[in-house]
């Protein structure tokens, strides 16, 4: 590929950016098409996310889930898995959740509850990821298929236990009942006001802290660790893996359980720190959206975390369509983040013949 | 007795209609799979095509412009899919990803600036849409010949015209694939490209050829979802159908008959279910419908494992296609 002869800061700025331009500018055609203005709808949508009372919070609390999940898909990807089962993953996640502070919340300290509940969150998340990890690497069904299907696997799940073993009583729609008091994870707006700091009221939570952490760790774990070395070069090529010694399916295996597992603790934002309780379709989307966090992110926690900001402000900042515009909804955002995943996913090389034939002679030029 | 046969009879009528979508699809994934491209979006054409179908029905008054409408909107998807990973050698999940994705955000965002009204289109009158047939004598034979009369009044008689153009599909399908020499270049570019390329026949024009094929099928699914069985577009109204197609045409080896018995296998599954919400059976006790519904995902997941005789994909399949120099 040509992309490798392209200098760094053009392979991993530019042509992201080139990307995600091309798809807000198809985006602000559609827009004009039906007839309203997308310079406005991009200040509403840039106002709504930051610059409103409360809004930054909002933002980062989308944010928070986006990180999950982008972290999940990248985890994967590094060993050339295609993990698209991020929305099961997260859904049985917040099953793992509830077991644990359903359970034992009335029994235990909340604090002892609410470490638990997260182990309980990675958990669930891991075996819904490990299992087709095993299918992959021990029986050689597509991972891409089996996820696919694990997704509505757990849909049914949670549908069957939640409008019938773990529905509250006296209750009409599909929940568990509410946690008990204190086993959740504070809001910031709360920690803030116990140190005399104001701040608007938003269900931004710990977890978002949980997720700067858990992006660092991801950091490590792939870039500065013997397992990440192995779980790269599996990905990079699996005989130069057995060549060297170690056993592909065993690394295709902890791949998809970490990847499970991350994609499960996005749970801790919805459940453990707003929902209190589990609700059915939690998971709304942010599973798929990981894929583009992680495309855009290049699978590097610092690319994910601006590539969540990014997505955190188009769903805040997409709610604020639906009251200022008639035409434009929040769905707008859908078919934005569509765009996106197809220009710099499917797309992604489209403009690098373009952006060499700019680049590398101006390179054999200076050398 | 007679009430049992009749519940059973009408269950098997209800299969038909639940399966004709999944096995106009499964016949498109078999096409775009055979020639090499995975085809997760299936549901997202299948959606597009069904508002498209919708929207200009609404509004020319005629199911014919509307089937058309949802065949070139599915082709032109199809097009972008084919842009992506025939011609950029693109990831062709994430391609079909980001389909599916955009045809939730956009059918919703074209619905309120067409019609305003929350993203679903007008209710179609019935000459707006495809009517269901009845055969001649339904009713005389079903009073006359007992069983057979009453399995033609119910189960082949009474449908519209897509559900026969789904099962004409399989029998095409099946003679294109198995039985023309553009079938078998058609399994060849799926499986060894390199050989069909030296033949000195285009790789990337058989792809193209055979995701527009499927690009037709999914047309025709969506439009049986929203201006035949449906009489407008809602949102998400395809709801995983898609992806039941997919699962169905693995689960058929990537071959039209058996694709058809797991599509009516799966629609079996999914009208037993909703006839058994409810209902206590002696000895069993309630069933869960939810489980029931997941059926079909199960039995997949265990068959791709191996568990039930296999399924092995085309051999090229995911891979783009480098011509060497």
């Amino acid at each position: 590929m040509s992309d490798k002869s392209l200098p760094r800061w053009v392979d991993v700025g530019l042509l992201p950016l080139i990307n995600i331009m091309a798809a807000f500018v198809v985006a602000g055609i559609i827009i004009a098409l039906v007839g309203e203005n997308p310079l406005e709808a991009l200040s509403v949508m840039v106002k709504g996310a930051f610059v409103y009372k409360g809004s930054l919070g909002y933002t980062l609390y989308y944010t928070t889930n986006f990180i999950f999940t982008g972290l999940a898909v990248a985890v994967a990807f590094h060993a050339l898995l295609f993990n698209i089962g991020g929305e099961g993953q997260a859904a049985m996640g917040g099953l793992g959740v509830g077991l644990v502070a359903l359970w034992l919340g009335p029994i235990l300290p909340p604090l002892l509850v609410i470490i638990l509940a997260i182990g309980g969150a990675a958990a669930f998340g891991a075996l819904w990821g490990v299992v087709p990890g095993y299918l992959q690497a021990k029986r050689g069904s597509h991972i891409v298929i089996t996820t696919i299907m694990f997704n509505f696997i757990a849909a049914s799940i949670m549908v069957w236990l939640l409008a019938g073993m773990l529905m509250a009583p006296g209750q009409m729609s599909p929940e568990t009942d509410r946690f008990t008091e204190g086993v959740s994870l504070a809001k910031i707006h709360e920690i803030a006001a116990y140190f005399g700091i104001k701040m608007a009221r938003s269900p931004l939570n710990l977890s978002f802290i949980v997720a700067l952490l858990a992006s660092f760790g991801v950091w490590v774990l792939i870039w500065r660790t013997r397992l990440g070395y192995i779980i790269r070069a599996t990905g990079f090529s699996q005989k130069a893996a057995i060549y060297a010694g170690h056993l592909p399916a065993r690394y295709i295996m902890i791949a998809m359980a970490i990847s499970g597992a991350l994609a499960g603790m996005m749970a801790l934002n919805e459940i453990l720190g707003v929902q209190h309780r589990v609700i059915l379709n939690f998971t709304s989307g942010y599973g798929f959206t990981g894929i583009a966090v992680a495309l855009m992110g290049r699978n590097h926690p610092v690319g994910i975390i601006l590539a969540s900001l990014l997505f955190g402000a188009l769903y805040q900042g997409g709610a604020e369509l639906d009251f200022e515009f008639q035409t434009i909804t929040r769905e707008m955002v859908l078919m934005i983040q569509g765009l996106i995943i197809l220009f710099s996913g499917a797309l992604a090389y489209m403009f690098t013949p373009w952006l060499a034939r700019f680049f590398v002679k101006k390179e054999a030029v200076n050398g | 007795m007679d009430d049992l046969w009749l519940q059973f009879i009408l269950t098997i009528d209800a299969t038909m209609r639940v399966a004709t979508p999944l096995i106009l699809c499964a016949m498109a994934g078999i096409f775009s799979e055979r020639s090499g491209i995975i085809d997760i979006s299936l549901e997202g054409k299948m959606l597009m095509s069904a508002f498209a179908a919708a929207s200009v029905a609404a509004v020319s008054g005629s199911p014919w412009l509307g089937l058309g409408a949802a065949i070139l909107v599915s082709i032109l998807a199809s097009l972008l899919h084919g842009f992506a990973c025939i011609t950029h050698r693109g990831n062709q999940v994430i391609s079909g990803l980001a389909i599916n994705i955009l045809a939730s955000g956009l059918t919703v965002t074209l619905g309120i600036a067409f019609f305003a009204m929350g993203g679903q289109t007008p209710m179609l009158a019935k000459t707006e849409r495809f009517q269901s047939i009845t055969l001649p004598a339904a009713d005389w034979m079903s009073a006359h010949i007992p069983l057979v009369g009453s399995v033609y009044k119910e189960v082949i008689s009474g449908h519209n015209l897509l559900v026969w153009v789904s099962l004409i599909a399989v029998v095409i399908t099946a003679h294109i694939v198995f039985k023309t020499s553009f079938g078998l270049r058609l399994r060849a570019v799926g499986e060894k490209p390199e050989a069909v390329d030296s033949a000195g026949i285009s790789v990337p024009l058989m792809r193209y050829q055979a995701v527009i094929i499927a690009g037709i099928l999914c047309g025709i699914a969506g439009a049986y979802l929203s201006i035949a069985t449906g009489a407008g577009f809602v949102r998400e109204m395809t709801a995983g159908k898609g992806y039941i197609a997919l699962a169905a045409m693995i689960f058929g080896k990537w071959r039209p008959w058996p694709a058809l018995f797991a599509c009516l296998m799966f629609g079996f599954l999914e009208a037993v279910a909703a006839r058994l919400q409810g209902v206590s059976l002696p000895m069993i006790g309630e069933i869960s419908t939810d489980l029931v519904l997941a059926a079909p995902y199960v039995l997949t997941v265990i068959l791709l494992a191996g568990f039930i005789g296999g399924a092995v994909p085309p051999k090229a399949i995911g891979e783009p296609y480098i011509k060497e120099r």
